[in-house]
């Protein structure tokens, strides 16, 4: 059974918060009969077969599901850099089908912020100058971002790191500095592809709440694709995909039974 | 995003350092052997050069280049001297001749036969003695430079030709080494000798009332253009300026020897190899970096700026090769140079080589464009 609770998350979620900002309405994500598929022929492989899901403001989402159901390529679409074959799909109110290339790149790099598996940090630039990344693209200058990043850097509790290069830094820390990266020019939409799997339990709690404290907003919403069940707890909404369709959406409580 | 650029090149030193090496290598290349060919085409003037105190030469029509002479008629001497415009005319002896050095050993060298009265179109330096020594009995001047080597007695356990020393041509006629001089270096092997008009024609076996050569002074004001032209016209000989002959010159050797197509094919080569070594170099690079283009892709980088980017790379490193494979090339030439070897860099180089390297760059840049614009953003999550 689906449940369909977004918009009423979202309004618990704004009066939790003193925030005088009106609060948005309607959906952040909304997706209906989403599919995708790679390759061709007899490699061609149905990642997503039809997904509906629907984000609301203010909603920390988790997807969860077993390896190769689809999760990365669902996030890859709502995040704007993979293109879905059919069914609809809009992120605050738009729908990438309908703007050009470059538009939905420069939309991109207003509205998402990434936290990658991988990190995938320049390995020659310091870690202020990683998380300062997205405002130099937004066309801020080098050392106004910079300061910026530093700021964000000692709120995800690396002050003193700012200038250590990615290969100077443990892989939490590391995460630290990707997690900086997609909160640094408060992006609307933030999506994470596994961002605990590589942290011991005590750094994934520790980045969570991170997440949960700086990123969410009444106006915003995050992503959270895992395998991680000692995160649950922190989700909003869980969904549950198999196979390239998303099977159930409920509160983490009612998945841990 | 240019210092995100400038930090992806220049943090990974080694990575770059290789870079610069590879342009680096590619630019001292090309610029090197276009240097050495500009060098020995400058060289096949050098008897022009160094005989220019004159205008014009004279010559058979038939004349490829300057060591091709082929004789005129004597009375042409007194033809051109009546021509408007000519302020004087002498005759030029040039001529291979066989020459027995004091040990017995022959040799062939360039005699050149300069007028008995001015002598004229002398060597521009002297080292032993003076031009005028030339009016004493048998005397004949001889290249100071190559008295130890080309000239020095195998027979006698090498010794070095010095002043005073008896040689022979064509047998019997006798000459004395009476002073030295210092010439231009030349393209051609053979050793030359100067002496008068008169005694080069004893020395070599000629036809009696031919001379090789005629050199024309104009006189001041007249259009050297017109003045060949007249010349021309009037004798029914080839008049060329000094620089019409040099170029003659130089473009025949270079042709005939296939000096053109063998430095050609090195600067190609050179080209090629540089093309090679520094486009793999920068693809490398890009590839390297695919995952981090592919970040900021994500990231909001639009493919414009990533283009701008590449470029920027490309054109840091490129201006830097540049720059050390033309320093390179310049102080080996100007090293090889000093031992008497062939080079020459003009500015003309300077503009071949940047283009050549612009060249490299910009397509190792659109290789690596094709890369990183196709690039799906999407893969950053693997
Ligand atoms: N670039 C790709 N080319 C071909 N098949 C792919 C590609 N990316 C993913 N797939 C396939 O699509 C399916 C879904 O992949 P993915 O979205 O990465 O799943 P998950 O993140 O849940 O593990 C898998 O079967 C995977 O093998
Ligand atoms: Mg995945």
């Amino acid at each position: 059974m689906r449940e369909m609770e977004g918009k009423d998350m979202a309004t618990a979620t704004k009066n939790s918060r003193s925030d005088a900002k009106p609060a948005p309405t309607g959906l952040a994500v909304h997706c209906r009969g989403v599919t995708k598929h790679y390759g061709a022929g007899d490699n061609k492989v149905m990642a997503l077969r039809g997904v509906d899901l629907e984000i609301a403001y203010g909603q920390l989402m988790m997807l969860v599901g077993p390896s190769g159901c689809g999760k990365t390529t669902l996030i890859s679409v709502i995040a704007g850099i993979l293109d879905r074959d059919e069914g609809e799909c809009s992120v605050f109110g738009v729908d990438y089908e309908t703007i050009s290339q470059r538009q939905r790149t420069l939309w991109r790099g207003q509205n998402i912020g990434f936290v990658f598996q991988a990190f995938n940090l320049l390995p020659t630039l310091t870690a202020a100058e990683n998380a300062a990344v997205p405002l130099m693209i937004l066309g801020e200058g080098r050392h106004s971002a910079v300061k910026k990043a530093e700021d964000v850097l000692a709120r995800v509790g690396l002050e003193g790191r700012s200038k250590s290069l990615p290969s100077q830094l443990s892989g939490g820390q590391q995460q630290r500095v990707a997690i900086a990266r997609a909160l640094v020019h408060q992006p609307r939409l933030i999506v994470c592809d596994e961002p605990t799997s590589a942290l011991d339990e005590h750094t994934g709690h520790s980045v969570m709440r991170l997440l949960k404290g700086v990123a969410m907003a009444e106006d915003r919403a995050l992503v959270i694709v895992t395998h991680d069940a000692r995160i649950f707890s922190f989700a909003d909404r869980i969904a549950t995909m198999n196979d390239g369709v998303v099977t159930r959406v409920a509160a983490p409580d009612a998945l841990t039974h | 995003m240019s210092y995100v650029a400038l930090r992806m090149l220049l943090g990974d030193k080694l990575k770059y350092l290789g870079l610069i090496a590879g342009i680096s290598f590619a630019a001292m290349l090309i610029t090197q052997q276009a240097g050495i060919l500009v060098g020995l085409a400058h060289q096949t003037g050098a008897f022009i050069r160094d005989t220019s105190q004159a205008d014009i030469w004279l010559m058979d029509p038939e004349v490829r280049f300057s060591q091709d002479a082929l004789a005129l008629k004597d009375t042409l001497l007194y033809r051109a001297r009546s021509v408007e415009g000519v302020e004087w005319a002498v005759p030029l002896y040039f001529g291979f001749v066989k020459m027995k050095l004091p040990d017995g050993t022959r040799k062939v060298v360039q005699v050149v036969g300069l007028d008995d009265a001015t002598l004229t179109g002398g060597p521009p330096e002297m080292v032993v003695g003076q031009l005028s020594d030339l009016r004493k009995d048998k005397a004949l001047l001889v290249d100071a430079t190559i008295m130890d080597t080309k000239l020095a007695l195998r027979r006698e356990g090498g010794r070095p030709l010095k002043i005073g020393d008896r040689v022979t041509f064509s047998d019997k006629q006798e000459a004395v080494v009476t002073a030295t001089y210092k010439a231009s270096r030349s393209f051609f092997w053979e050793p030359m000798v100067y002496t008068t008009y008169s005694r080069a024609k004893q020395l070599a076996p000629t036809e009696p009332k031919m001379t090789p050569y005629v050199l024309v002074k104009a006189k001041p004001g007249v259009d050297l253009h017109d003045l060949t032209q007249r010349l021309e016209a009037q004798l029914g000989v080839r008049a060329r300026t000094n620089a019409e002959f040099d170029r003659a010159t130089v473009n025949f050797i270079l042709k005939e020897t296939g000096i053109l197509i063998n430095f050609g094919m090195a600067v190609a080569l050179g080209f090629a190899v540089g093309a090679l070594v520094a486009g793999q170099m920068l693809y490398n690079f890009t590839l390297d970096n695919l995952r981090y283009y592919g970040a900021l892709k994500a990231l909001g980088t639009t493919n414009a700026r990533l283009m701008g980017m590449v470029l920027l790379q490309a054109a840091v490193v490129g201006l830097i090769g540049y720059g050390i494979g033309v320093g390179l090339a310049a102080g080996l030439g100007t090293l090889v140079a000093k031992g008497g070897l062939a080079f020459l860099l003009p500015w003309q180089i300077l503009v071949l080589t940047a283009g050549a390297i612009l060249v490299i760059c910009l397509a190792s840049a659109g290789l690596c464009l094709s890369r990183v614009l196709k690039l799906e953003a999407a893969a950053v999550f693997k």
